[in-house]
């Protein structure tokens, strides 16, 4: 039941504040966002907007998408994310959502895809600890004892060496330090989840936050 | 990258002399002590100079009766109020971590001629 915009990560820099301490910052191009569509309590049982993001040649927009569009009258767009909000009323299809939805002191989480890490260790994905390198040691960086004798079996579950990264995450609490609706830029303090260029969605916080 | 630009744009400062490493300079930083603020001079050989746009920082060293001392500045940072560039060095690397290792003599940087 939050507001919320999408954006594309665009990197870290650093921010100098009024007493010259430097601010990590990640820069996103949040929006502009277009309502694409309103979810209703009567007609789907819920209540919603969905939006849409990054403007798309309407060829590379799949036929039924083409056609949920022009329904709406808007643009096509590459991406459309809904956000659950218990009033609607403030929002129009067509029209445009901005970082204006977001005051500068103000706490939002971003989501996002991770990082893909490939195949990684235990040491790495599940912050293991690791043998001694030297000493006679023969046991460096594995993961250790499975599971006890009596068992006779590993537990589902376990935490083993796999796939790492590439998941959605989410950090919250991040502080908006600056908003540009003109440039469409939303600057959060603090790193972010994905690559340069990735898909994120930025949402008021969960969790009430009093200043830092 | 580019929209990165403008915003650390807006963070730059322009008025930043031309230095490399192994250059002497002259450093003003912005000190607040309660509630007065002060310019507190560092003057030392700069070793280094690394990042770009609005997250450079240089370092300098200055050796105070036989102690090291290092700063690394935030190149853009508002309590780096001035820099003034005293020596040119002529030297043959980026990172001068090596004078850490020498003193007296064979600590001296060869000085280099203004080129224009």
């Amino acid at each position: 039941m939050r507001e919320g915009i999408m954006g594309r990560k665009v990197g870290m820099t650093r921010i100098f504040d009024e007493t010259g301490t430097a601010i990590p910052v990640t820069v996103i191009e949040a929006g502009p966002c277009v309502v694409v569509q309103k979810r209703t309590q009567e007609r789907d049982g819920y209540s919603a907007v969905q939006l849409g993001f990054g403007k798309q040649n309407a060829r590379k927009v799949s036929k039924p998408r083409r056609g949920h569009f022009a329904g709406a009258e808007v643009e096509p767009h590459k991406h459309l994310r809904e956000f659950r909000l218990a009033d609607t009323d403030s929002y129009q299809v067509g029209e445009a959502v901005t970082t204006d939805v977001f005051d500068v002191g103000e706490y939002v989480d971003v989501t996002g895809i991770s990082k893909g890490k490939g195949f990684a260790g235990s040491i790495k994905r599940w912050n293991f600890h690791r043998g001694p390198m030297t000493h006679g040691s023969k046991y460096h960086r594995g993961p250790g004892s499975l599971q006890g004798r009596d068992a006779s079996r590993v537990f589902p579950g376990r935490k083993l060496p796999g796939r790492m990264g590439g998941e959605r995450v989410t950090v919250q609490g991040l502080e908006v330090i600056r908003t540009d609706p003109e440039k469409n830029l939303l600057l959060v303090k603090g790193g972010v989840p994905g690559n340069r260029g990735s898909l994120l969605i930025i949402k008021k916080t969960v969790k009430a936050k009093t200043g830092s | 990258m580019n929209l990165l630009r403008i915003v650390e744009r807006e963070q730059m400062k322009k008025d930043v002399p031309e230095f490399r490493p192994g250059d002497s300079v002259r450093v003003h930083v912005k000190v607040v002590e309660g509630a007065r603020e002060r310019l507190q001079p560092f003057e030392g050989v700069v070793i280094a100079r690394r990042g770009t746009g609005a997250n450079e920082t240089f370092t300098v060293r200055r050796v105070t009766s036989g102690i090291g001392v290092e700063r690394t500045f935030p190149l853009h940072s508002p309590n780096v109020a001035q820099i003034e560039v005293l020596k040119l060095g002529r030297v043959r690397r980026a990172k001068l971590y090596y004078v850490r290792e020498r003193k007296g003599k064979r600590a001296r940087i060869r000085e280099r001629i203004r080129v224009k």
